[in-house]
């Protein structure tokens, strides 16, 4: 076989998963995009953009995505460096392994049940209680934008984790030594190497983060109690409550026109951050 | 050139009575050494003998357990190593990967505080980058480097600081022969071109004996010899050291007189020798002899010399300048002889199965501990 077709034979897998599952969707989903929906619901093909001249009507799922998606990212990565760099660099390899298992044992459960438990915590008889208990009175917490961030970001943190984790363990412990002996106290130390060698994990972190994100709708629900939603619970309740495909359709390609720019806009930002360097792995 | 610490020089690093262990495993072992202002030093021992601890704790990336570590004559076990106006070569260079070579040499220099000037630094750095031959290279990234140069780059990283001790842990552990012969030279001609104290690790004895002022023979964590690779070479305290510095023929011995100031051994072939051994040595004692290679004269006729041995040709090695001949006695066993070029063209090329004489001239035999 020749260099060329065995390339072919390992992408083949791959490739014919993408186009089935993701480049023929999309497809269907832009035609129906500019379609109508029938009488009982459903689609009816025609070439309009009324569904796109609607789009305003969901502006506050695209601004609640928008603004609790990057804020939940970055609380990720802001609970979860520390922890990351205590595992790689501070943890004693005794202890590494067991505490790495405790960041992925959420994970066994389902992200339904543990949302649901944060209902408990945040509801009246929660969190609040206990503030009350203190002289802090008429705490709302639950169905407010700060539980759905809560909730994503406790959901979504073993994700930011472990790239971060991994960029950190790579990191060859001698560089900070070399620093020390260069006269670097171990702030500087850190600000000059450990950072900048753990961009590839933060970058790929945040990526997976922000664009899982993205497309979230049960935390949202969950935690949101039908007052904070995000895109993905405008398109539940388009295709499968409302049965408006052709609406749907639109607010989905919108959605991806809109996380396109955003993360080309991000890479270009991190690309930056991580000068000419080749081995800034992004994803 | 010789190196009399006593006399001429001003000690800049001391090691007093300093222990290390890690667990139960004992590193350095009650080390007491004093390193002199622009000394080239070694530490030379095999891999695990305790050499990089005890660089470490130079460098202050390790604390003694026992002892203490003075620089320029102060204590400071407890100063942390970003502290200490001392700079390390590391074994495998440790550059920072996402820095230009020119960031990294100035990588120090912008540690200081009060800052040091942008003009000020960028002078330095290409000072430096010129002292290791690597002009025009600062914005080169690092993978772009070859060993070698990755090499060069490391230290000038260090030199650049201008640092009183400049440790380097086997600096050239990763280079090829033919690099590292270069890099000796260079190393040698840059230590006594910049003045600074050097201290070298490394388990090359080649290395140690071509480079060094002094060297200390370390073994399981204690030094067990301090003194100029000639000393060492002529002198060893111990059958170890011998066997380290140099390549040498061993035979055990044992003491049948011992006098304030010699001591007779008896040899297996039944052949008694006389020597001033450096540490006493009580009578019917296990000893060794060491005789190095190149100090045998081998002839077919018997020689003149006090002690001649029979012996039968095993094994020759031409090795240009010198052939070396593997030669066995019936009671003492394998003898290694070097003999030189020059010597070979009174006597002709021995052959294996010839039989011909080893012989030493006085004071070349040495007596010591097994
Ligand atoms: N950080 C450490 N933890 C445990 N043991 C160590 C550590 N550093 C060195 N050792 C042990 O100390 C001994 C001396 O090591 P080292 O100084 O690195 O020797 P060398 O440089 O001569 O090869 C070895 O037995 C090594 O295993
Ligand atoms: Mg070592």
């Amino acid at each position: 076989m020749t260099e060329r077709g065995r390339k072919a034979l390992l992408l083949a897998p791959a490739g014919i998963w993408l186009l089935v599952m993701l480049a023929l969707p999309l497809l269907v989903v832009f035609v129906f995009s500019f379609g109508e929906r029938g009488a009982a619901g459903g689609y009816v093909p025609a070439f309009t953009l009324e569904q796109y001249a609607n789009l305003p009507a969901r502006w506050t799922a695209f601004k609640n995505t928008l603004i609790l998606a990057p804020l939940g990212t970055i609380a990720a990565l802001v609970i979860a460096y520390p922890l990351a760099y205590f595992l790689a660099v501070r943890c004693s390899p005794k202890w590494r392994t067991s505490l790495l298992i405790l960041v992925i044992v959420p994970f066994w459960t389902s992200i339904l049940i543990r949302s649901y438990a944060w209902i408990f915590i945040l509801g009246g008889r929660g969190l609040p209680a206990l503030l009350e208990s203190i002289g802090i009175d008429d705490i709302r917490l639950i169905n407010t934008p700060f539980a759905v961030l809560v909730g994503i970001v406790y959901g979504y943190l073993p994700l930011m984790v472990f790239p971060i984790f991994v960029s950190l363990d790579k990191l060859d412990k001698r560089l900070l030594e070399a620093s020390a002996d260069l006269g670097s106290t171990p702030w500087r130390t850190f600000r000059q190497v450990t950072l900048p060698l753990s961009v590839p994990g933060i970058a790929t972190g945040c990526m997976l983060v922000f664009i899982l994100l993205m497309g979230e709708f049960l935390i949202p629900a969950i935690l949101g109690g039908g007052k904070v939603f995000f895109v993905g619970n405008a398109l539940v309740d388009l295709f499968l409550q409302s049965r408006n495909w052709a609406y749907g359709s639109a607010v989905a390609m919108t959605l991806v026109v809109v996380m396109l720019v955003t993360v080309s806009i991000y890479m270009k930002f991190i690309s930056r951050l991580g000068g000419q360097r080749q081995d800034v792995s992004l994803m | 050139m010789s190196f009399d610490m006593s006399v001429t020089m001003q000690t800049i690093a001391e090691l007093r009575g300093v222990t290390k262990t890690f667990g139960n495993v004992v590193a350095a072992k009650d080390l007491n050494l004093s390193i002199g202002k622009g000394e080239f030093l070694s530490f030379l021992g095999p891999s695990g003998c305790g050499k990089t601890t005890a660089l470490r704790m130079l460098a202050g990336f390790e604390k003694p357990t026992e002892g203490q570590v003075l620089l320029d004559g102060e204590v400071v076990n407890d100063l942390d190593a970003h502290h200490r106006p001392v700079n390390m070569v590391f074994q495998h260079y440790a550059l920072f990967p996402h820095l230009s070579v020119f960031d990294n040499i100035a990588y120090g220099l912008r540690q200081q505080r009060p800052h040091v000037d942008k003009q000020t630094i960028a002078t330095k750095v290409e000072q430096a980058l010129e002292t290791v031959r690597l002009g025009g290279f600062g914005p080169r990234r690092i993978w772009e480097m070859s060993g070698g140069q990755q090499q060069r780059v490391a230290l000038a990283r260090a030199i650049v600081n201008e640092p009183k001790l400049l440790l380097l842990d086997e600096p050239m552990a990763a280079l090829d022969r033919k690099l590292r012969k270069e890099m000796q030279f260079e190393l040698q001609n840059l230590q006594r071109q910049l003045g600074i104290t050097f201290v070298l690790v490394t388990h090359d004895q080649e290395e140690a004996l071509s480079m060094s002022d002094r060297i200390c023979v370390m073994e399981g964590g204690s030094i067990v010899q301090v003194g100029s690779p000639r000393e060492l070479y002529d002198m060893p305290r111990s059958r170890y050291v011998a066997g380290f510095v140099g390549t040498s023929n061993f035979f055990d011995a044992t003491v049948t007189d011992s006098a304030a100031d010699q001591i007779t051994v008896r040899l297996a072939s039944g052949q008694k020798v006389h020597g001033t051994p450096e540490i006493p040595i009580d009578a019917g004692q296990e000893v060794c002899v060491s005789i190095r290679p190149e100090q045998i004269t081998l002839t077919r006729a018997l020689p003149t010399a006090e002690i001649a041995l029979p012996v039968t040709i095993q094994n020759r090695i031409f090795l240009g300048e010198h052939t070396e001949y593997l030669a066995r006695n019936e009671a003492l066993g394998d003898f290694h002889v070097l003999v030189p070029r020059q010597a070979e063209l009174n006597e002709g090329t021995f052959n294996a199965g010839e039989q011909a004489f080893v012989s030493w001239g006085e004071g070349a035999l040495l007596i010591l501990e097994n």
